[in-house]
């Protein structure tokens, strides 16, 4: 139905000559236009170049007391892991028998850390988080993983100024790969 | 388990049954407690339950198995470290035909399941689109609908590492279930928004505590995508995404996201955790692969399989088949520890990324052998053989395990994994 309705006023904007008229043909007038403020509260997906990252920042010091607090009871201590996943190490292990994958070792994009640690941790109360302490607790794993120093203060734009060791490391799907 | 009808009345009319039947059988000096009631059940004696109303009609509101079916349950892998982020798997083996109960579909959640009000529920459609919309569940369920059989499958069913472990075919390959799926196509909604022209994918994400995010490449969004509210017939539980989910067929669980909030339309990927640290397969030269979406071609039998016992003569050997490239062509069985294969019949229908039921009669000689199963899917590609998969891609790839699940008999009948 939708397709018949979409073909007759595709017809006349033919007829009428009104460009880009079929697209708004398919349109059903159903929902409403999202706010600016609505779609601000959630557009909270940070890309790797760090476009979106808020303003605010965090040192490296602040951050080993938010992550003391909350997430070295499953993280450990210095990130060496626990209920929760490994957080350090293992930078030069991924083409061994057993590989390590940590952020520092693995992971591609250091905006990627601020991402997930403000919408998913900590595991029992994500996003409660304030974003300075979002960037404080990535400096601080960041400083774990012998990517930023000890004095280190990150903001949106030093975090995305970060090179990721394993930022090379990942390639396009080749499959099917194994012949029979 | 919702159970409204009047407390007393079915266990109290069970009581009375019970009563009569064992006062019938005093006065007839045959039932005896010692028997069984199987016996009782047997010819010539005519069964109790055919001597009796059974429950009343509207006993159970929501209808539940059989009680004598109440090992039929999800398998929750034990001693975990926490059950937030886990999954539990759909017991394979103990099911017929290609759909699977909504109550026994595999789960994986990274946030644990929320409690979503859908009156509440809003999805909010942004990004690289000529109108951002908000919509509410009402909102979505106006748009033309449509229903399709698909599989859902977790990319890590199993992990490579994993793949000695397990005991049953759920064990091994339960992170797979089937449904039809009923909702409005992505492709859709995406246009009551207005694509712009630079729009290449669409990253979606979910209202759970994980927030869970993925990029969808916009070519998918416009194929066979879906917005999902409904799962074999009735609301999706919470478990499947309670109120609405993605559901892109063939491509790896993940994606399909689940408690769906938020689509933003952008130019490129998200590089979200879950498509660069997780969900991404790292090869032997400590490179990984990245947006290896497609779920290729995979089988498994299912009778005789892991944990269950035969006896020598006549057994179907039955089991699933699956490829997300689209349809089965075929399923060949090797009774012989893989010396020869031979064709399966296909239960039709054979559907488009849905699973496909293959079956084959057998005889079991009594001897100890290894069966297992393989398949070919429309494209010509043939599910490998473990030895094949790991020679490429080494046993740290994790996600993607498609290998052949070979299950060995031994003379006493006890059916076990293969690989172990």
């Amino acid at each position: 139905m939708a397709t018949l309705k979409a073909r007759a006023l595709a017809g006349a904007a033919f007829l009428f000559g009104i460009a880009g008229a079929a697209d708004a043909a398919e349109r059903f007038g159903i929902g409403r236009p999202a706010t600016e403020a609505e779609i601000a509260a959630w557009n909270i997906d940070i890309d790797r170049d760090g476009r979106k990252l808020p303003p605010g920042s965090g040192s490296v010091a602040q951050g080993r007391a938010v992550f003391e607090a909350q997430c070295a009871s499953c993280h450990g201590t210095r990130g060496e892991g626990g209920t929760g996943e490994k957080l350090v190490g293992g930078q030069g292990t991924l083409a061994s028998a057993k590989p390590i994958k940590t952020v520092g070792s693995f992971w591609p994009y250091a905006p990627t850390l601020f991402d997930y640690i403000r919408r998913a941790m900590p595991l029992n109360a994500p996003q409660s988080l304030g974003d300075a302490e979002v960037y404080a607790v990535s400096a601080y794993i960041l400083h774990l993983n012998g990517l930023v120093s000890d004095g280190a203060t990150l903001d949106a734009k030093s975090l995305a100024a970060i090179r990721m060791p394993n930022r090379d490391g990942f390639v396009s799907d080749p499959r099917p790969d194994v012949k029979p | 388990m919702s159970d409204t009808a009047p407390k007393q009345t079915p266990a109290r009319r069970r009581f009375l049954a019970q009563g009569a039947a064992a006062a019938a059988g005093i006065l007839t000096g045959s039932g005896t407690p010692e028997r069984g009631r199987a016996d009782e059940a047997a010819p010539p004696a005519i069964p109790d339950w055919t001597k009796t109303p059974g429950a009343d009609v509207g006993s159970r509101t929501y209808g539940q198995p059989s009680r004598f079916e109440s090992g039929l349950i999800r398998n929750v892998p034990k001693g975990l470290k926490q059950y937030i982020s886990a999954s539990s798997r759909t017991p394979l083996q103990d099911l017929d035909g290609i759909l699977t109960p909504n109550g026994l579909f595999y789960e994986r959640h990274h946030g644990g399941i929320p409690d979503i009000d859908p009156a509440r529920h809003r999805l909010l459609v942004h990004g690289l689109v000529e109108t951002p919309l908000t919509l509410t569940l009402d909102d979505i369920r106006r748009f033309p609908s449509e229903s399709h059989i698909h599989f859902l499958e977790c990319s890590g069913n199993p992990g490579f590492e994993a793949i000695r472990a397990g005991r049953t075919a759920s064990d091994l390959v339960g992170l797979v279930s089937c449904a039809e799926w009923t909702g409005v196509r992505l492709a859709t909604v995406l246009r009551e928004a207005g694509l712009k022209p630079d729009a290449r994918w669409v990253v979606a994400e979910g209202a759970d505590a994980a927030a869970m995010t993925r990029s969808i490449p916009i070519e998918k969004c416009l194929d066979d995508a879906l917005l999902v509210y409904s799962q074999n017939g009735e609301r999706l539980r919470p478990q499947q995404g309670y109120p609405l989910r993605v559901l892109l067929p063939g491509f790896e669980g993940n994606m399909s996201v689940k408690w769906l909030r938020r689509l933003n339309v952008t130019a490129e990927p998200a590089f979200s955790r879950e498509e660069t640290a997780k969900y991404t397969d790292l090869m032997p030269d400590g490179t990984a692969r990245q947006f290896t979406f497609v779920m290729e071609a995979k089988s498994v039998i299912t009778r005789p399989s892991g944990t269950q016992r035969i006896t020598p003569g006549f057994h179907e050997i039955t089991g699933l088949a699956w490829t997300g490239r689209g349809k089965i062509r075929g399923v060949q069985v090797s009774v012989d520890s893989g010396k020869t294969w031979q064709d399966a019949a296909l239960q039709e229908p054979v559907l488009t990324r849905a699973l496909t039921r293959f079956r084959l009669p057998w005889t079991w000689d009594g001897q100890p052998t290894t069966i297992a199963s393989r398949a070919i899917d429309e494209t010509g590609y043939v599910q490998p053989s473990f030895g094949d998969l790991t020679s490429v891609r080494g046993l740290n790839s994790f996600y993607h395990n498609n290998a052949v699940v070979p299950w060995r008999i031994a003379a006493s009948g006890e059916v076990a994994n293969g690989y172990a």
